[in-house]
């Protein structure tokens, strides 16, 4: 018989391809050495991933944040953003990681194996938009002081509610901003009685001033305020120091007035390194083409004796005094930071500033640990299920009962090469998701052997009742599989993350199940008939 | 051959009235469940929020925890145990502001390592979402639904007829009801992985009605005399050792994940147990009455008596 012969290497071949597919291979991947280092090395695996929740990790959604302003190509902030956000992310060091827009403005950071989400995140949010400003020279913030004071009086902002919430940022190993200068934040302290000016104290260095850390939330609400920003010096800029620093036993936070136009942004900038230097302690070097290095001479040349506030995500890091032209090299002081800290400022750096701020809409962080436990629990789950399936079928249905475990056999491995060859994670609802179609395999079956059953009753021979019982029984095979992979694929469609991987793995299931019911079985019996031509009963 | 259930002959549609007041009982007092506890337990998923899941190397002082974590600016996170002595869920919901949310779980992690030690606990796993994610979610997740719906309706209208597909999506709608009652009799919280489990439920009772429908269907077509209820009757007796059968196999796996599974699973597995429970259920009580009802207001051709049901339409000849 041609036909089975046909049949038997159909189901031999898809076998073998599945063996094929699911054979460790050797894949050359990105991983961390032991020694922390990132590089290309071969692997040997199976090649059906895992997902986050199965090896532990970091899911991150990232959104553009619109709360200061509104973006006006929201897709092309995305799709730029995108790049940053991959540029970051493959110099961070983690095997595998997945960047990928989803939507039409989002984007989603995947991190396997990741033990400090905290970081990550830090180093995917941080704008990294560094600007080098001149501080102001023109006392612009004490012309309008009075102006200032006035508007607090008259607008009632003062309702002095000053909390002490900001005060506890006095951490150690601060950089000594007014080194600089040599003059102690409040020797020169021409404090008027304005509820404004009172909060600030000259440094004695143009454009640099001294905040009390415990003044700082409610002079940060002055500042806020539309009336107030109405009335600051035009063309000028205030922004805070990056760090706290504790001069005579008081915690001060310095405030800048700089002029707005930079004199340089970021955009020149080719590479940056963190090293660390005896005096300033720990630094991010860094380099800038010569575009910028020929204007950053020529505007350092014209400002000599001035103070540069190098300015990064609108903090001040660091503004020291220029002592004479600077041509494409650089440093940005990181004050009692840490080496990792610097290197990470270096990386966002290099990778060049977000387009647009973004803000985390989700983080899922699954540890490692959580993910074996889950993954050994699945497998004890799904072989108990199977063997209770076993159990039930063979002592049932007897010979045609092994038929169907042999069935069911190709079924898993069909299933899982499937999963494999269209790249599907593996999720631990996915997993579950594979047990349910397990369970749809085994009512293919079951529909199959019980028609049998009643065409064996009612006299017909064993060979007809085979094929009246297959017959009869694929409608409703047919109507339930394809009701049940339409909901999968709707599940897909809306789903997010583990729900899709739920969504696939059913898919797979169902489409294996319907080819192991109505096609395997049957050769399986068409095998057994021809050998036994005469068989007058069936052991179902 | 060993066969169970053959040939019976068991009169399942006249306990049809018993059957609704059952399950009318149970959805009520599920919903009065739901009203006394101020509605669904949603997750974060859904509401944005922080979940944190800890182990701990000792037993920790739960009422020192809830302390430490109030003192620490944590106002109204729910402490719980997960699975075993050591292990903890920390759950903070509903803070709009992501930025805020993500500041709460570096928080917990400094309040915890403050109590126990920074070796003391390890963070299993950490979920932070906004709540704009998570308000996008549950739409997606209702229209998911809804979609299913209107696809299973034209695809049975085109298979069947369409009162057999009307029939099959009120009996599906009956038991997502069922379930939402379960769950808030158990409490369980409605999070993606519950979504997914709800959806499969609806893939299975829909499974388990066709099944039976496809019977009906054949059965119209070989005694075009014997009244819907006979039909009926008999349907569901000739597929019962197939329902046995496959309910016993899936139920069987189901308590394997609801035993062995795991805590993580556990919601997934009940709601899974429950579904082929109330799927079994509704594909005889629910979808059968509700045929019944919908050919006695309107009756089909009286000529042709079955006959619409019964002719071969082009799509299943191509099948057959």
């Amino acid at each position: 018989m041609s036909n089975l012969k046909y049949r038997i290497a159909l189901i031999l071949g898809l076998a073998a391809l599945s063996l094929v597919a699911l054979t460790p291979r050797n894949t050359i991947e990105r991983v961390k050495r032991a020694d922390g280092s990132i590089g290309f090395d071969t692997v040997k695996r199976v090649p059906l991933k895992r997902g986050l929740d199965l090896q532990g990790g970091m899911h991150m959604t990232l959104e553009l944040d619109e709360t200061d302003r509104a973006i006006a190509d929201k897709s092309d902030a995305i799709d730029r953003s995108l790049k940053v956000v991959r540029t970051r992310i493959d110099e961070f060091g983690v095997s595998e990681p997945v960047v990928q827009k989803v939507g039409s403005d989002r984007i989603i950071v995947e991190l396997p194996g990741i033990d400090d989400p905290e970081r990550a995140t830090q180093v995917v949010q941080k704008s990294a938009f560094l600007k080098f400003q001149i501080t102001d020279k023109t006392s612009a913030l004490e012309r309008v002081a009075s102006r200032l004071d006035g508007i607090v009086r008259e607008k009632k902002l003062g309702t002095r509610t000053v909390t002490a919430a900001g005060d506890t940022a006095n951490a150690p190993g601060l950089k000594a901003l007014f080194s600089d200068t040599g003059k102690r934040a409040d020797s020169a302290a021409t404090a008027t009685d304005g509820p404004f000016s009172r909060l600030i104290q000259p440094t004695g260095v143009p454009g640099i001033y001294a905040v009390m850390t415990t003044d700082m939330a409610e002079l940060d609400s002055y500042l806020k305020n539309p009336d107030i920003q109405a009335a600051l010096p035009p063309g000028k800029e205030v922004r805070w120091g990056a760090d706290t620093l504790v001069t005579a036993g008081r915690a001060v936070r310095s405030l800048y007035v700089l002029d707005a136009r930079p004199i340089i942004t970021g955009d020149y900038l080719t590479d940056a390194k963190p090293t660390q230097v005896p005096i300033e302690g720990t630094v991010v070097e860094f380099q800038l083409n010569n575009e910028g290095g020929r204007r950053f001479r020529v505007e350092t040349g014209k400002h000599v004796k001035d103070y540069m506030a190098i300015v990064l995500d609108d903090r001040v890091m660091s503004a020291p005094v220029i002592q004479s032209a600077i041509g494409t090299r650089g440093q940005i002081t990181m004050g009692g930071g840490s080496l990792q800290a610097a290197s990470d400022l270096a990386l966002v750096l290099r990778a060049g500033a977000l387009p647009a701020p973004l803000r985390v809409a989700e983080i899922r962080n699954i540890g490692a640990s959580l993910g074996a436990d889950s993954i050994q629990a699945g497998i004890t789950a799904g072989l108990i299920a199977i063997s209770l399936v076993i159990t039930i079928m063979v002592g049932y249905y007897r010979f045609s009962g092994m038929l169907a475990i042999a069935g069911l056999v190709l079924y898993v491995l069909y299933t899982m090469a499937a999963l494999s060859l269209f790249g599907a994670v593996l999720t631990l609802p996915g997993i579950a998701g594979f047990v349910l179609s397990i369970g749809i395999a085994v009512d293919a079956n079951v529909l199959i052997f019980e028609r049998i059953r009643e065409e064996i009753v009612h006299g017909k021979t064993v060979r007809t009742a085979v094929e009246e019982g297959f017959r009869h029984a694929l409608p409703a095979i047919i109507d339930t599989s394809v009701s049940t992979a339409l909901t999968a694929v709707v599940l897909y469609q809306f789903g997010t993350g583990p729900v899709r991987g739920f969504a696939v793995t059913l898919l797979a299931g169902i489409a294996a199940s319907l080819f192991t019911a109505i096609f395997v079985i049957r050769t399986f019996y068409l095998i057994w008939l021809n050998r036994n031509r005469t068989a007058e009963a069936l052991s179902i | 051959m060993y066969r169970i259930l053959h040939d019976t002959k068991y009169d399942f549609i006249r306990w049809w009235r018993v059957a609704a007041g059952l399950t009318i009982a149970f959805i009520v007092v599920g919903l009065v469940a739901l009203v006394l506890r101020g509605g669904l337990l949603y997750s974060v998923d859904f509401t944005g929020g922080t979940v944190m899941q800890l182990t701990f190397t000792q037993e920790p002082d739960v009422q020192r925890l809830r302390t430490a974590l109030v003192a620490g600016g944590l106002h109204g996170a729910e402490i719980q145990e997960f699975g075993s002595k050591t292990e903890y869920i920390i759950r903070m919901q509903g803070d709009t502001s992501s930025a805020g949310t993500e500041v709460a779980s570096q928080n917990v992690r400094k309040v915890v390592a403050e109590l126990v030690g920074q070796d003391g606990f390890r963070v299993d796993r950490a979920e932070v979402v906004g709540a704009r994610v998570g308000s996008e979610l549950r739409r997606g997740a209702i229209l998911a639904v809804l979609i299913s719906f209107a696809i299973t309706l034209v695809y049975l209208a085109w298979r069947f007829e369409w009162r057999f597909g009307l029939a099959a999506v009120l009996a599906t709608a009956h038991d997502i009801i069922a379930t939402i009652a379960f769950m808030a009799m158990l409490r369980l919280e409605v999070s993606l992985t519950v979504i997914a489990a709800l959806l499969t439920v609806i893939g299975y009772s829909l499974n388990d009605t066709i099944i039976i429908f496809d019977r009906v269907r054949e059965n119209l077509r070989k005694n075009r005399k014997e009244a819907l209820y006979d039909t009926l009757n008999r349907s569901v007796n000739e597929t019962l050792p197939r329902s046995v059968l496959t309910h016993a196999t899936t139920l069987a796996a189901t308590a394997a994940l609801l035993i062995f599974g795991g805590e993580v699973i556990r919601p997934f597995a009940w709601i899974m147990s429950f579904g082929i429970f109330t799927g079994t259920f509704s594909s005889i009580y629910v979808a059968s009455p509700i045929l019944m009802y919908v050919e006695q207001r309107f009756p089909r051709d009286p000529d042709s008596k079955g006959a619409r049901a019964a002719t071969v339409s082009p799509a299943q000849a191509k099948v057959r």
